[in-house]
């Protein structure tokens, strides 16, 4: 039972992106459609899952003193991997997320999960950890994404949701929101999410 | 003119944090009084103006196809290298300020550190390595100016950021918005008005 809560607890109560505010850096310049931010999502995913279980293995062999640069060796030669694999199998995808994939490495959340998690507990339990944490980074760059691709382009996951009649240029009344494609709204919206989950989650606020 | 421009470019148009979000972790978390915030802003411009320029001449003599040995490509090797490069540097100038300069050290504490993590260094270096494939830094002094323009970015927009947030303490804000939630708007309002430097060309 302990290890389904390891697994759902980053979901929301504990979501690294909104709540411990991990990981925004590589997050949000993803998420103007929806397919990178869950090639994105998944990448995070696998990377945090990963390194948590090598850490986790390597845990009682490190000295404490050098710990930084053998968790950036490993995370580092598991980004190499996952972008030499996505540069051979979506290659489009992996030229449209470009240098962020890179930045994986320097995501606080698989540094974070690492130092807070895998250092002190069983391989099994690390890696459902750092699925967990994954699932939960994933989630919230799909809702942003979600809202920016269906208000700034009409589409979802590329497909056409919001009938091209209903467009100015074919007689309609409609237009997309422009700003929606820019850098700040991602931002807002994260803002938003926070809102509307804390409300929900009363123990959260700040003072 | 081109270097004035790249510089121009660095700091205001391409801002690290408006436009690409790096450094966000430490932007939200270390922004809460304009002290610190000039403190960290300092260190990262310091070690963005160090690193780049390493990591320029690191990806043009060893990573670049063919420049190590005629016909071998080692620019998979990218990331681990620039991270590599990065932490040790951080590690060099935390022992080097800690030894020379202890004040200096108790004030920056634990920020030296997390620079090494800080997504905006490593961005940096790999923006850098783009803009050299797409001939804007063509030379060692561009890619100097480049990194002290991008790291002064992001110090400007974090000293900016502590100081409404200081002002902050005194509104009326909704329970569930306070603290990250407000920050993140904010944030973004600040890129809104940030985007008005877009197009400026020297």
């Amino acid at each position: 039972m302990s290890n389904l809560k390891n697994l759902t607890g980053p979901l929301s109560s504990n979501n690294p992106v909104i709540v411990q505010i991990l990981g925004i850096c590589s997050a949000l310049a993803v998420t103007v459609k929806m397919e990178p931010a869950f090639v994105m999502g998944l990448s995070v995913m696998v990377v945090t899952a990963f390194s948590n279980l090598v850490m986790s293995l390597l845990r009682n062999g490190i000295p404490s003193r050098i710990r930084i640069i053998v968790q950036l060796v490993v995370i580092a030669a598991l980004v190499i991997i996952v972008d030499q694999f996505l540069k051979a199998f979506v290659y489009d995808v992996s030229k449209q997320l470009s240098v962020y994939v890179g930045l994986i490495i320097t995501n606080c959340i698989i540094m974070g999960r690492v130092e807070a998690y895998a250092l002190g507990n069983k391989p099994w339990d690390s890696f459902l950890d750092g699925i967990g944490n994954g699932l939960g980074y994933a989630t919230i760059l799909l809702i942003v994404a979600f809202f920016r691709e269906l208000f700034g382009s009409g589409t979802l996951f590329g497909m056409r949701i919001i009938p091209e009649s209903w467009y100015i240029a074919n007689g309609g009344f409609y237009s997309n929101v422009g700003i929606m494609l820019f850098p700040p709204m991602a931002l807002i919206i994260v803002g938003v999410i926070i809102w509307v989950h804390r409300s929900f989650n009363k123990d959260l606020q700040e003072k | 003119m081109e270097t004035l421009n790249l510089f121009v470019r660095s700091v205001f148009i391409d801002n690290m944090v408006f436009a690409f979000f790096f450094g966000m972790c430490s932007f939200i978390a270390v922004s809460k009084s304009v002290k610190t915030a000039l403190g960290l802003g300092a260190a990262v411009t310091f070690v963005q103006t160090m690193t780049v320029p390493l990591n320029y001449l690191l990806n043009e003599y060893v990573l670049a196809p063919n420049a190590l040995v005629e016909g071998v490509d080692l620019s998979f090797l990218t990331f681990i290298v620039f991270i590599a490069v990065i932490a040790s540097f951080v590690q060099l100038v935390e022992m080097v300020v800690e030894k020379f300069s202890p004040s200096l050290y108790n004030q920056l504490g634990i920020f030296l550190p997390l620079i090494a993590v800080n997504c905006a260094i490593m961005g940096g270096s790999l923006f850098m390595q783009q803009k050299v494939t797409s001939g804007e830094i063509a030379s060692l002094v561009d890619s100097i100016v480049y990194g002290l323009g991008s790291g002064l970015g992001w110090a400007i927009a974090i000293v900016m950021m502590a100081a409404i947030r200081e002002r902050l303490q005194y509104s009326h804000i909704p329970a569930g918005l306070k603290g990250p939630g407000i920050a993140f708007i904010i944030t973004g309002l600040m890129g809104i008005a940030f985007m008005i430097f877009s197009g400026i060309k020297l």
